[in-house]
């Protein structure tokens, strides 16, 4: 049975924060920061955002490109995200009241780092797969946080996309997914620290680009595929930088990973990132391209996609909500001041009697 | 039912009475009006308190009880009753006691209203007025009280082309008329520039459209007519009191720049005492926002709807003018502790309708209206009172 | 506690869950269970519809005092908006510029944080407005 996506939606918040204006504050070369990370500005949360609203957006702009689908229909609702508002209660069940699909069906919030999304897209392909539902939802978004002054702070952002996962009217194809698993502890926040914690360099070589060139190649492989198959391709971005490197390892081009590359404009989001560029790659894609996908998840793992663009695509109303670029435009810049307080790093008073 | 004559008032000073607790408030009030009705304890058949939120203001329910105890009335076992309708629960306090001596039920009944505000701090104070608006659907989604007369005050100047200095004018004119009330908590004049340039509340309105936190408390003591005169040489005829309600919330009404409880209560008060709007000499209204006088004088019929904004500016409703507005200061300058207000309105008209008035006397006064509303008007109390 | 008070409202909340009734085709919001034109005649008769979402500002404020909960929000806007089905609600505007903003503004619903109880406490989620764009 082939499974794939049937319909995706995206939000980012307007608010953006310059590398520039960061390193302004805490005395460092933001424009050198900017340069090294290839990140112009990040998004930034309003006070009234988090992971659910995020969502809760991005599904909802996922439904209204597919009016023809009953909500009823849905069976399981996965949020992956590092930034959950709640440590124990779960997000999905808002999302899933607030797009109409509870209460038959099944709901869970996933964690993996930045991977938590693609883990949720695997688990639907599943339940598609055996006939378990009909269809599954799978949402990748973050508002992730970076301690102040960390280097993490330039990049860490928010903004989230989700994907209805299906086997009838299929726009996408998912014809093939592999995953690359090993515990390395790069990136990691232990429970009750309002911040994440890393290995500096050591996220990178052992980390990211292990994990993610090998989930690489087993896609590669098992699809029996070359880089110069796909039309576009999509990896992890922490920064500007890392997916450009990875993509050279791989002997992807530059032109390939352009359209799916958003962390220069809008910062690393997290589990949101991969499901971004794929849903900026799905917002331009034409019938029978291709497309690579690989997703990488600090602690660590890598999940890899296959996808090719359906014809249905030609009869999907992408405009029934707004596509990527128009969040992207849409921002509005805030100073270090204002990024402090909607975020929370500024102890405010408490309430006297 | 019969005649009410009303033979006693008595107030406190309203303001920021930091040495003075609720009960403290409500006794010197209620001894006051005694007094000056000349009765003794013994003659009083029951008390009625109207009090807002004494329950989040001083963490203190069960306060007609608690006012009844402490001003000796407890050893008599009267009944007392507390009475809430938000900024409208003196006046309904005052209907009530109405109610209780009209029916031949009692007759002699004590009314006070009080308010002790200042115990907590201005934001949870402003928090606890908004409790008269709809929590579930107006105050959850970060409407504040000041913000749905800000909505009315737009809306207002949308509809009939009210202007922002005519809505601050009620302000200005009210500070004048505070300026000569030895009991108003301001007692200065202002100018127009001062509400305009005022830091913003909700746009458009200011810190001077509003009404301030306030401590105080006001009483008024109730008669049958038939005794009234073996007590006081000057009764004060309750020619009307009438109540009416709105929806809680302001969304859900047809139209925002009329508030419907006041115009319905005003013609049941005007078809009971056989009156109309411009017979009215003076009156008090529930100026808690400028933005809301207008929307009063409107409603009560003084003026056409539409024309409040201009009236005012005219000095129609300054003393002096076709209906003296507010000679007390009103919310505006008086003060505003919310359970006294209705109760103070009508020892304002008192003052008046006695011809003891002072500097800010409406000459040959007979005839005053008081106007009392909870919330954004689903509450509203209209009374007249007419010189016997 | 009031975890149930808000939660027991949440279709309306997140969803604008409302009701009209068939006798008379006006729409309530949040939904009761008698038509207050129609009294007994709409008894049976009332029907539960979500709201599209979309509407006009009927009017506005920006809000400079506020609670202890909207504290951080400030200055915030404040809108009644008259929904495309008739019946009118209150909330927030977001992502404008008060200066932008007009009487008969288009705008559409989105669901934001309303508030919490505490930081230690449940999260309130419900409706605010925005410009519809274009």
């Amino acid at each position: 049975m082939e499974v794939g996506i049937v319909s995706y939606g995206a939000y980012v918040p307007r608010y953006r924060i310059t590398p520039q204006e960061i390193g302004r504050v805490w005395g460092s070369d933001g424009e050198a920061m900017s340069k090294s990370l290839l990140i112009n500005s990040k998004s930034v949360p309003a006070p009234d955002e988090d992971v659910i609203t995020i969502s809760t957006e991005a599904a909802r702009n996922m439904m209204r490109r597919v009016p023809e689908v009953d909500p009823k229909d849905i069976g399981a609702l996965y949020v992956g995200s590092e930034s959950h508002p709640y440590a124990v209660k779960p997000s999905g069940t808002i999302v899933a009241e607030a797009i109409g699909c509870s209460p038959n069906m099944t709901v869970a919030d996933y964690e993996f780092a930045c991977k938590a999304g693609t883990a949720a897209i695997q688990t639907c392909m599943g339940l598609v797969g055996s006939c378990m539902v009909k269809y599954g939802v799978a949402i990748g978004a973050d508002t992730s946080q970076g301690a102040p002054g960390d280097p993490l702070e330039y990049s860490a952002s928010a903004g989230g996309a989700s994907f209805l996962i299906g086997s009838k009217d299929i726009i996408a194809v998912i014809n093939h997914t592999s995953s690359f698993t090993t515990d390395t502890p790069d990136f990691w926040r232990r429970e009750g620290q309002d911040y994440p914690s890393h290995g500096g360099r050591f996220t990178g070589e052992p980390a990211y680009f292990k994990h993610v060139t090998s989930a690489a190649k087993l896609v590669l492989k098992r699809t029996n595929s070359a880089p110069a198959d796909y039309q576009y391709a999509v990896f992890h971005q922490p920064n500007g930088k890392f997916p450009q490197r990875v993509a050279k390892m791989l002997g992807f081009t530059d032109k390939q990973i352009e359209v799916g590359l958003l962390t220069p404009q809008i910062g690393n989001t997290y589990s949101g990132a991969v499901p971004l560029g794929l849903s900026a790659i799905l917002d331009v894609a034409q019938p029978g391209e291709r497309v690579f996908v690989v997703a990488y998840g600090s602690g660590a793992g890598a999940d890899g996609f296959d996808i090719t663009i359906t014809d249905n695509i030609t009869r999907f109303n992408r405009s029934a909500a707004p596509l990527v670029s128009h969040y992207i435009e849409d921002k509005k810049v805030i100073d270090y001041a204002t990024y402090a307080k909607f975020r929370g790093k500024i102890r405010v008073k408490e309430e006297v009697a | 039912m019969r005649e009410v004559a009303i033979i006693g008032i008595g107030g406190t000073k309203f303001g920021e009475l930091w040495d003075m607790s609720l009960r403290d408030l409500g006794i010197q009030a209620g001894l006051a009006a005694v007094a000056d009705a000349k009765l003794a304890a013994e003659d009083i058949d029951a008390l009625y308190v109207g009090n807002m939120s004494a329950g989040r203001f001083i963490e203190q329910e069960h306060v007609a009880a608690l006012i009844a105890d402490y001003s000796g009335l407890a050893r008599d076992n009267i009944p007392a009753t507390r009475i809430e309708a938000a900024g409208a629960s003196g006046g309904l306090a005052f209907r009530e006691g109405y109610l209780a001596v009209a029916s031949g039920m009692h007759d002699i009944v004590v009314v006070g209203g009080a308010e002790k505000m200042t115990d907590v701090g201005d934001v949870l104070a402003a928090e606890i007025q908004s409790t008269a608006a709809d929590q579930q659907w107006e105050v959850v989604f970060g409407a504040t009280l000041a913000s749905l007369f800000a909505m009315i005050a737009r809306r207002h100047m949308y509809e009939f082309g009210t202007t922002r200095e005519q809505i601050a004018q009620v302000a200005v004119k009210n500070h004048k008329h505070g300026a000569l009330n030895p009991n108003a908590q301001y007692q200065r004049e202002i100018d127009l520039s001062t509400v305009l340039n005022a830091s913003p509340v909700a746009e458009p309105l200011g810190v001077f459209d509003c009404a301030p936190l306030s401590d105080g408390a006001a009483a008024v003591v109730l008669c049958s007519m038939d005794r009234a005169r073996s007590y006081t040489s000057k009764p004060i005829r309750i020619a009307a009191s009438a109540q009416a309600s709105d929806t809680l919330a302001l969304h859900s009404r047809t139209t925002v720049t009329s508030f419907k409880a006041t115009q319905v209560a005003a013609q049941r008060a005007f078809r009971q005492a056989g009156r109309r709007p411009e017979q009215v000499q003076l009156a008090e209204v529930h100026d808690n926002f400028t933005i809301a006088e207008i929307l009063a004088i409107e409603d009560l019929g003084f003026f056409p709807k539409g024309q409040g904004g201009k009236a005012t500016m005219d000095g129609e409703t300054a003393l002096g003018g076709k209906v003296a507005v507010n000679t007390s200061g009103g919310l505006k300058a008086r003060g505003f502790p919310f359970g006294a207000t209705g109760v103070a309105q009508l020892v304002e008209l008192v003052e008046q309708l006695r011809g003891e008035a002072g500097k800010r006397q409406v000459p040959d006064a007979t005839l005053g209206l008081a106007q009392n509303a909870g919330g954004t008007g689903a509450t509203v109390v209209v009374s007249l009172l007419e010189v016997a | 506690m009031a975890t149930a008070r808000f939660w027991r409202e949440n279709p309306s909340r997140y969803n604008l869950k409302a009701v009209r009734c068939n006798n008379c085709g006006r729409v309530f919001f949040p939904p009761r269970g008698v038509c207050s034109v129609c009294h007994r005649k709409s008894i049976g008769k009332m029907e539960c519809l979500n709201l599209k979402g979309e509407g006009e500002v009927f009017s506005f404020t920006v809000v400079h005092e506020a609670p202890s909960q909207f504290e951080i929000l400030k200055p915030y806007m404040v809108v009644m908006v008259k929904m495309d089905e008739g019946v009118m609600l209150t909330s927030q505007l977001i992502n404008s510029d008060p200066k932008d903003v007009k009487i008969g503004m288009r705008v559409k619903a989105t669901l934001r944080r309303l508030g919490e109880d505490g930081p230690s406490g449940v999260i309130y989620y419900g409706y605010k407005f925005r410009p519809i764009e274009g």
